[in-house]
């Protein structure tokens, strides 16, 4: 064959290999949803997508297999760049096969993580597939353990996305769960490990697979996905969003932003009522002093009581936690603790620096908590902050009770730099509780109880509600006015930029899950 | 009488069917425990957390919209203002100022 031909044949090959199929094209439109490459093309940089194995084939001959053709595998693999960071990326395809997962497909996917491991690139994974390729058997299984293994081995190494447009059911969710941010689309993604039809035939339950597990049931009940969208178009716009925020390994920062605009949003001290047990939005507080007021929330709908998520100050990545008063009186429960820990150990994994603002009553009481295992999940958040070396800053605002103030990154649990405002309470408990129980026999026999009560709240009020207790122990390192915050978090940050804190070699911790 | 090391409480002897097969096995206490699913009812509206009502912002018949405070609930010292989820009339309302409510209660219903 001549080189013309030869080109001609490779041409026609590519052509055979990309083309989609009308019908199952046609089927994949209706329901609302791109097609694999036009994802792609939607996520990365125009003319940056480079991809490989095209002609990767299937080696099944049983059930009819060996007569069966399926482009690509079913997936689609390659690297490029979003906005100018290179990352790994793959997307199963829907139309071939119904995006079913056998040994090739899933080798194509391992090659591609293999690769971002090696090269230290983000990876992105789109998951739309019907799940195991039955007729491949145990082969099908063993290529997803391949997928779980590397998902394990790139944590903390590569910043891992998944980005559920379409079916993920059954084992095929252990992967996405393994990653670091999880992207849900409104009506078109369904994660469950269990669907409807079995969950009727084995415990005689009626539901929907929306209700089970669509994008708002994993964004805002189980707490599996990260980021809500409502069309692939939003959805995308967030993957690329979150991409400018974080590093391309563990071995380096973030990009910094060479601009760095002051907030734009009002000034500190109307956002805070004076009265304690009036809620504000604590976001207020976040955008006031990050860079822009450009603040990206991360699980924003799933235990809505703490907020985390990426800001930048002078220009360089920070991760906020901090407690939300206007959701159950920002109390740490279950949940919160659970999301703020998985939070502070990516943002250490990935040395992301650490700023916390507390304002919160204590822990949530109740016998669901207790039955819930609050206090194994409440642990974690206080193994993920004292295991933290990134820098740690930590303002309190106002309330930080008891053993909700240990845990929300105190001085005692390493943080490098704690500032307090004038309106902070920092004491074992609220007044009325500390009273009630220091002056329990003394208010049983007073003349008047209720008088007497409300004497001993007042000077306990005034002694111990306030931050200079804390600040004279040196618990606390200054206390600033609202004004000066966005300041003494840039010097805090830019002072900590080389910090270095060795622990004793380990092979690996044992956190509480 | 001796308790099992697995089992601390009374096993529940059961046969589970999963894929066409059917297991006998016992059930853990959580599980035999559990509740069904039951899909949420918009028009009612519950306490998220157990707490006092300290006031009442609206009164049967009253149009809402959507984010619209209905009522102060003071819960872990704080006055936690509930809002409308969605826009629409208030059929009754269940409690009055000054009611301790628990989780789960109803406080008032849509139309």
């Amino acid at each position: 064959m001549s080189l013309p031909r030869k080109l001609k044949d490779h041409a026609a090959r590519q052509a055979e290999a990309t083309e989609p199929h009308p019908e199952a094209a046609r089927k994949q439109a209706a329901q609302g949803k791109l097609l694999a490459r036009e994802r792609i093309t939607a996520i990365l940089d125009p003319g940056s997508f480079h991809e490989y194995d095209l002609f990767v084939e299937h080696r099944c001959s049983d059930f009819g297999m060996e007569k069966k053709q399926l482009p690509g595998d079913g997936v689609i693999t390659g690297t490029g760049a979003i906005l100018g960071h290179p990352v790994a990326i793959y997307a199963q395809d829907f139309t071939v096969a119904g995006g079913s997962l056998g040994l090739a497909h899933a080798r194509k996917i391992t090659k591609i993580m293999d690769h971002a491991i090696k090269l230290g690139i983000p990876l992105i994974g789109i998951n739309d597939s019907g799940g195991a390729r039955i007729q491949e058997g145990v082969n099908s299984l063993a290529g997803y353990g391949e997928i779980f293994y590397r998902n394990t081995l790139a944590s903390g190494v590569i910043p891992q996305i998944s980005i559920i447009l379409g079916p993920c059911a059954g084992g095929a969710v252990y992967s996405p769960a393994l990653t670091d941010f999880v992207f849900v689309v409104d009506q078109i993604s369904k994660m469950f490990i269990t669907g409807p039809e079995v969950i009727k035939t084995v415990l005689g339950e009626e539901i929907s697979m929306e209700d089970l597990g669509g994008a708002r049931v994993q964004s805002e009940i189980s707490g599996n996905a990260h980021f809500y969208a409502g069309s692939e178009a939003e959805c995308f716009e967030q993957v690329k969003r979150l991409v400018t925020f974080i590093p391309w390994n563990n071995r380096k920062k973030a990009d910094p932003f060479n601009a760095s605009p002051s907030p734009t949003e009002e000034d500190l001290e109307r956002i805070i009522p004076s009265e304690a047990h009036r809620p504000y939005d604590v976001r207020d507080v976040l955008r006031a002093v990050c860079d822009g007021s450009d603040f990206m929330e991360v699980q924003a709908l799933w235990a809505a009581n703490i907020v985390v998520g990426f800001a930048r100050m002078n220009g360089r990545t920070v991760g906020m936690v901090a407690n939300q008063p206007a959701v159950l009186a920002g109390v740490l429960d279950v949940d919160s603790s659970d999301k703020a820990a998985r939070f502070i150990r990516f943002c250490d994994a990935f040395n992301i620096p650490l700023v916390t603002f507390v304002d919160l009553p204590g822990y949530l009481p109740g016998v669901d908590q207790e039955h819930a295992g609050v206090i194994r999940h409440g642990a974690k958040l206080l193994y993920a902050y004292s295991e933290a070396t990134v820098p740690k800053i930590t303002v309190i605002l106002r309330k930080a009770y008891g053993g909700g103030y240990i845990a929300m990154c105190s001085r005692h649990l390493g943080a490098d730099f704690v500032f307090a405002w004038p309106c902070a309470e920092i004491a074992v408990m609220g007044p009325e509780g500390a009273a009630n129980i220091i002056f329990k026999g003394e208010i049983a026999a007073a003349a008047d109880p209720e008088a007497f009560r409300k004497q001993k709240v007042q000077e306990y009020t005034e002694k111990f509600a306030s931050p200079y207790v804390a600040a004279a122990n040196g618990h606390v390192d200054a206390v600033i006015a609202p004004r000066q915050t966005r300041d003494f978090l840039l010097h805090a940050l830019e002072i900590s930029e080389q910090k270095a804190e060795p622990r004793p070699a380990r092979k690996h911790g044992v956190p509480p899950f | 009488m001796t308790h099992s090391a697995t089992h601390p409480s009374k096993p529940v002897r059961q046969s589970i069917a999963l894929d066409g097969t059917v297991y006998e096995t016992t059930l853990t206490k959580k599980y035999a425990q559990r509740k069904p699913f039951a899909p949420k009812d918009p028009s009612r509206l519950t306490a998220i957390i157990p707490g006092l009502i300290l006031d009442l912002l609206v009164k049967p018949g009253d149009q809402v919209r959507s984010g619209q405070s209905l009522l102060v609930l003071e819960a872990m010292k704080m006055q936690n203002h509930i809002a409308a989820h969605d826009a629409g009339t208030i059929k009754a309302i269940h409690v009055a100022s000054g009611d301790t409510v628990t989780k789960g209660q109803l406080l008032l219903e849509f139309q």
